[in-house]
């Protein structure tokens, strides 16, 4: 065995379990977000319809209550200064808003595609999981989109 | 317990969980709840093409994030083999205006005569499967982030940006569902 190897089996072996134990925290964490955008319904063209017609209170209701919760647990967090497991402190980097461009007409071209499809990145995974297997196409469709954006983006304004 | 694992939530139960995956991602590890980056993430694995915009380590960035999406999709089948078959219970008025439209199937999460493999190829399928998904990734991917990046992680932030690129989503979808569709549905 080289020494690089030795030194890189070494480092293996030296590396915190934890990190292996995060990477399927994760995973689960997925799992249980597949879950509640399935029982919460918000993966549905029909509710998203319903929204975009303002003919339901339902779909403000929960992203209301989702900006509320996570904005109370962020300033909950700044406030008592709490760390991560691994005690690191916690960062939320702020955006750069620059002409603020990119925010404008990059949200305004996802709210197309949202309504078109009746869903938004999350959803469409959690769809395919629920058996509408065609918005495979969408996806495959979306990672075009991005693509194309990596290639525009020197040309676009931001 | 049968009930909150095979029944929809009320509004009051899923705003809430949805939300607390952003101080649990924080506290896991200091990760910010999103979605669309995902796809970024899968560009620059699979085809990054020497493009400056792919040209990042994604394992060290984002593969909890694929993970985190891979889970997404497991969630949503296990989901839909607990659950009954109900239909979405949408108000009277979008049923109205939808059959107006020309959609007759409401069972299901999506109406079949639209998001079906056999629909893939017509008009409104492919409007709203292909063009809509295409969208999707390139607006998510321009605005820096996608409902949960922006509209819940960023604003509950109070992150200005954020605030820009909601306002975006809602103009987007307003047209969309208002003028865009009586034209292909």
């Amino acid at each position: 065995m080289s020494t690089e190897q030795a030194s890189q089996t070494r480092n293996i072996d030296q590396a915190p379990e934890q990190d292996e134990n995060i990477l399927l925290t994760y995973f689960l964490f997925g799992i249980f977000f597949g879950i509640t955008l399935t029982r919460s319904e918000v993966l549905s063209w029909f509710r998203i319809q319903e929204m975009f017609r303002f003919q339901s209170p339902r779909m403000y209701e929960i992203i209301a209550s989702a900006i509320a919760v996570a904005g109370a647990s962020v300033a909950l967090i700044k406030r008592l200064g709490l760390r991560t497991i691994s005690g690191e402190s916690i960062e939320l980097p702020p955006k750069i808003i620059g002409h603020g461009v990119r925010y404008a007409a990059g949200g305004t071209i996802f709210g197309l595609g949202w309504a078109l499809t009746g869903a938004c990145p999350g959803p469409l995974f959690a769809l395919v999981g629920n058996g509408v297997t065609v918005m495979i196409v969408a996806i495959i469709s979306a990672l075009a989109g991005t693509w194309t954006y990596g290639i525009l983006r020197p040309k676009l304004p931001h | 317990m049968i009930g909150f694992i095979s029944d929809p939530w009320p509004w009051y139960v899923a705003g809430p969980v949805i939300g607390l995956f952003v101080p649990a991602l924080l506290i896991l590890d200091n990760r910010l709840f999103g979605v669309s980056s995902s796809m970024r993430h899968v560009c620059a694995a699979v085809f990054p093409a020497k493009l400056d915009y792919f040209r990042y380590d994604w394992k060290r960035t984002g593969l909890w994030n694929l993970l985190f999406v891979a889970g997404i999709l497991v969630g949503g089948f296990l989901a839909s083999q607990w659950g009954g078959s109900h239909d979405v219970a949408i108000s009277e008025s979008t049923r109205i205006a939808l059959t107006k439209l020309g959609i007759h199937n409401f069972s299901g999460l999506a109406p079949r005569e639209v998001f079906s493999w056999t629909a893939l190829l017509t008009l409104k399928g492919f409007v709203s499967i292909v063009v809509g998904g295409f969208l999707v990734g390139f607006g998510t991917a321009y605005a820096g982030g996608c409902t949960s990046g922006h509209a819940i992680s960023g604003l509950a932030d109070l992150q200005l940006s954020s605030l820009i690129a909601v306002i975006g989503f809602f103009a987007g979808g307003l047209i969309a569902t208002h003028f865009l569709f009586p034209l292909f549905l």
